[in-house]
């Protein structure tokens, strides 16, 4: 069953136009990705347009490279109409995509979910800080922590899970191979499709001058949140296969993974954040810059509140780190499905399909 | 002075600034040879003032639509497949030219082609494998990553990084010049007007292909009807103040290149996305419905160079290809949507022909149509038999709805009136001396080697051959 995208037809209608044009003129078809998905076809549906949309890095390098940009009456501006429909296809695929708006849009809703997150676990901490545990478990048992995040942790990713489906039911994806799901991987690894196609780099902050900042703080960012992730996952195996609770010392993967992932992770978020100030707006979905903004700020907060208990072990201070931590983290989890954060899922599902496309 | 009003104090300090140097090189110009020769000045660190006409936003000339640079090499050369000797490349250019060009300069253009690619790797400009739908110029031509905007970009941040005062909105009017030398010149920024002074001056502010009056006052008035596919910002004035003030001319004032491109284009600025390739599996009528040529007689490049003129030569300057359901798919994908109906009548009407004048033509056509096997992408002999006005290749019935509809105007993409240089990029006067210091490149001076015909990525190595021989000179006159 074909689901039936909701997405505004302006926006699509849009991206056709001048979809239609770069297909005529394929100057930018050694820049990424997109150009020659556009190349291979002819007649461009919704779903195509959402799959280039989703395979668009928002590198740039089409738009300086444009003859055809404002005021040509052509009026050209790909990056920002692939980006407003990519927007518009993580609300419609979402569930209940009212929240995606909200979210993606308000850096103000992003805070008072924060706030709230981190008032719930100062409360909880003042009530039940009875235990008999030793590191964050003095404070708060792991059982407590445990009931309280497991649900909050699975519930997005099954959201995700569902919007991928209907995502690929948009694009009329294909069973996937292994061979496809490697290809997007290493893509995403390397970040290849903000390379400018040589490893020049992007457009994103210097003009027409191509950098490769973004490209290393993106990839600071997602192998710090990787790294994080791993080292929870490793704690929660310590924990329960054996038996080895927290605190960890230096030496242990807890730390050695989540130690150099922290700092990774506040370091691209810093660096994506300022980038951000120094871009051009209007080369980008206008209407989330808000959302997207608060988003990278939460993101490193919660690295950077990590670091900071780690480093206020046996202080005075470790409760209300405590709190604000792990008031960062659920807001994380909670927001995955309606933030920037989905990005990620949606891109790897477009490189996926991408390495189908190319494939035939 | 006059430095009032609406601009903001950046602009005004810096057009003070521009009117109280004495510039060692001043370059008239924005586009690939313009900046060649700036960034070829500033190298020797000289002064260099770059005078582009355009805003920052339509800036490079005609380098904005360009996409690839011929270039001649021994052996395989960055992307650049197999070899393409002097005497082939020369060869070549001799067929399109029918001998039109000055060899010594011509030969000089393509020995020095070869190291101008490392050289414009230098500058930041990168090259990638050739376009899909261009594999026949893999071998011969060098296409720039991201096109002709990107190079022209490229070279903008060389130059600013190499000290290169950038002014845009600067309309140059009038060059003074005694006893052959160059003294000052005369320009308008923002409507209002300044005199620079200079110690040398190197020319590349192209053609007159943007200025209407002067193309109907050459090829006629049907010329108002043709579409200028490049910058809207070659007028020609600097060639014509340099004519009036005794430059010699080269190549014929009456021509222009032209190729039959959507006739539903901007009037300027289309570039590349106007282009139409459908002809050869089109009937191409004018507006009275009828055939005018064979549209089946060659293949792309010779195809593309002959139609803007033959369309030019009817009706009101344009026509219309006509093709079925057969076909569509057959070539390039075209910027606007064809025009489609389910039945030749009703083509007809929305093209505004008479409908029976086109389905009897049509019909003509179809009925002269032979069996036989159909290759679109070489000469496949397919043709018609009995026809006064046969097509000779790719005849295939049109009857197969729904049918559609591309109207074809003329697109000018240069025009070949230029200046007389020698083999320094010099500017000759009319008494076979040169201007003490004056030099020409690019578009301005190309009708010295390409006098007639059309040779992909040729331009821009006219213009960065002569661009960086003129920047070079120039600095050297002043050093």
């Amino acid at each position: 069953m074909s689901v039936k995208s909701p997405i505004t037809t302006e926006v699509i209608t849009e991206a056709q136009r001048q979809i239609r044009i770069c297909n005529a003129c394929r100057y930018c078809e050694g820049y990424c990705s997109v150009f020659p998905a556009i190349n291979r076809q002819r007649q461009f549906a919704t779903g195509d347009i959402i799959q280039l949309a989703n395979l668009c890095h928002n590198c740039q390098g089409c738009y300086h490279a444009c003859q055809y940009i404002e005021p040509h009456e052509f009026k050209i501006n790909l990056p920002q109409s692939l980006a407003n429909v990519r927007v518009e296809s993580w609300q419609t695929h979402s569930i209940p995509s009212f929240f995606a708006i909200r979210f993606q849009q308000s850096g103000v809703a992003i805070a008072a979910i924060l706030v709230i997150a981190i008032a719930l676990f100062i409360i909880t901490l003042q009530n039940l800080n009875t235990t008999d545990g030793n590191g964050f478990y003095a404070y708060m048992s792991h059982s407590m922590m445990v009931l309280m995040f497991t649900p909050l942790f699975i519930a997005p990713l099954i959201i995700i899970a569902a919007m991928l489906k209907r995502y690929w039911q948009t694009i009329n994806g294909k069973p996937i191979r292994l061979t496809h799901v490697q290809q997007a991987i290493s893509s995403a690894a390397t970040m290849k499709n903000l390379s400018g196609g040589q490893g020049q780099g992007c457009n994103y902050e210097a003009g027409d001058r191509f950098t490769n900042k973004r490209r290393w703080f993106h990839q600071a960012t997602m192998f710090g949140f990787l790294l994080c992730f791993a080292s929870t996952a490793t704690a929660t195996i310590l924990h329960y296969v054996f038996q080895l609770p927290a605190p960890y010392p230096l030496l242990s993967l807890p730390k050695l993974l989540g130690l150099p992932g922290g700092i990774l992770l506040v370091i691209g978020c810093a660096g994506l954040a300022w980038l951000k100030v120094k871009a051009n707006p209007d080369l980008g979905a206008t209407s989330v810059r808000g959302g997207e903004m608060a988003f990278i700020l939460l993101l490193g907060l919660t690295g950077a509140t990590g670091l900071l208990l780690y480093f206020a072990t046996g202080t005075s201070l470790v409760p209300v780190l405590l709190a604000i931590h792990l008031g960062t983290v659920l807001s994380l989890f909670i927001l995955m499905p309606y933030s920037k954060m989905v990005h990620g899922f949606f891109r790897l599902a477009a490189l996926i399909h991408d390495a189908q496309q190319k494939a035939r | 002075m006059i430095l009032a009003g609406k601009h903001d104090t950046k602009m005004n300090s810096q057009t003070l600034n521009l009117t109280t140097t004495t510039w060692d090189v001043i370059v008239v110009g924005g586009g690939n040879a313009a900046l060649c020769a700036a960034i070829e000045a500033a190298s020797t660190g000289a002064t260099v003032l770059l005078l582009e006409g355009a805003p920052p936003v339509y800036r490079g000339g005609n380098s904005r639509h360009t996409r690839n640079f011929r270039c001649m090499h021994k052996g395989p050369l960055s992307n650049l497949t197999d070899t393409y000797h002097i005497d082939e490349y020369f060869d070549d250019l001799i067929r399109v030219t029918k001998g039109q060009t000055d060899e010594k300069l011509a030969k000089l253009a393509i020995a020095e082609s070869e190291a101008c690619l490392p050289w414009m790797e230098a500058q930041g400009i990168r090259f990638q494998p050739s376009l899909s739908g261009t594999l026949s110029l893999s071998r011969t031509n060098a296409f720039f990553l991201g096109g002709g905007k990107a190079l022209v970009n490229a070279l903008y941040n060389t130059a600013e990084d190499l000290g290169v005062t950038v002014q845009y909105n600067a309309m140059v009017e009038k060059l003074i010049i005694k006893n052959s030398r160059f003294e000052s010149l005369q320009l308008n920024i923002n409507e209002q007007r300044h005199s620079i002074v200079g110690k040398s001056i190197v020319l590349a502010s192209g053609g007159f292909q943007s200025n209407l009056d002067w193309l109907a006052q050459a090829w006629g008035p049907a010329a108002r009807n043709f579409l200028i596919r490049g910058t809207p910002y070659n007028k020609g004035v600097v060639l014509k103040n340099m004519l009036d003030q005794g430059a010699q001319s080269v190549g014929d004032p009456t021509q222009c290149h032209a190729v039959a491109i959507d006739g539903r284009a901007p009037k300027f600025d289309g570039g590349i996305v106007t282009r139409l390739d459908c002809v050869p599996f089109s009937v191409v009528v004018n507006k009275s419905a009828h055939r005018f040529y064979d549209e089946g007689e060659d293949v792309w490049p010779k195809r593309y160079a002959i139609w803007g003129r033959l369309v030019a030569a009817q009706e009101d300057q344009i026509a219309y290809a006509i093709i079925d359901s057969k076909s569509v798919d057959l070539f390039m994908p075209s910027v606007f949507p064809a025009i489609q109906a389910d039945t030749l009548d009703k083509l007809a009407q929305q093209l505004g022909l008479n409908e029976k004048a086109l389905t009897d033509t049509v019909e003509q056509f179809n009925n002269a149509c032979q069996t036989g096997d159909f290759h679109p992408t070489e000469l496949d002999g397919l043709r018609t038999h009995g026809l006064e006005l046969p097509k000779t290749n790719w005849a295939r019935p049109v009857n197969k709805p729904p049918f559609y509809g591309y109207p074809l105007r003329p697109g000018v993409t240069f025009t070949y009136l230029g200046l007389k240089i020698n083999e320094t990029a010099q500017v000759m006067t009319d008494l076979d001396t040169p201007f003490k210091n004056i030099w020409a490149a690019g578009e301005i001076m190309a009708g010295n080697v390409l006098g007639q015909g059309y040779l992909a990525g040729f331009g821009m190595t006219i213009g960065t051959v002569f661009g960086r021989k003129a920047g070079q000179e120039a600095a050297r006159h002043v050093s």
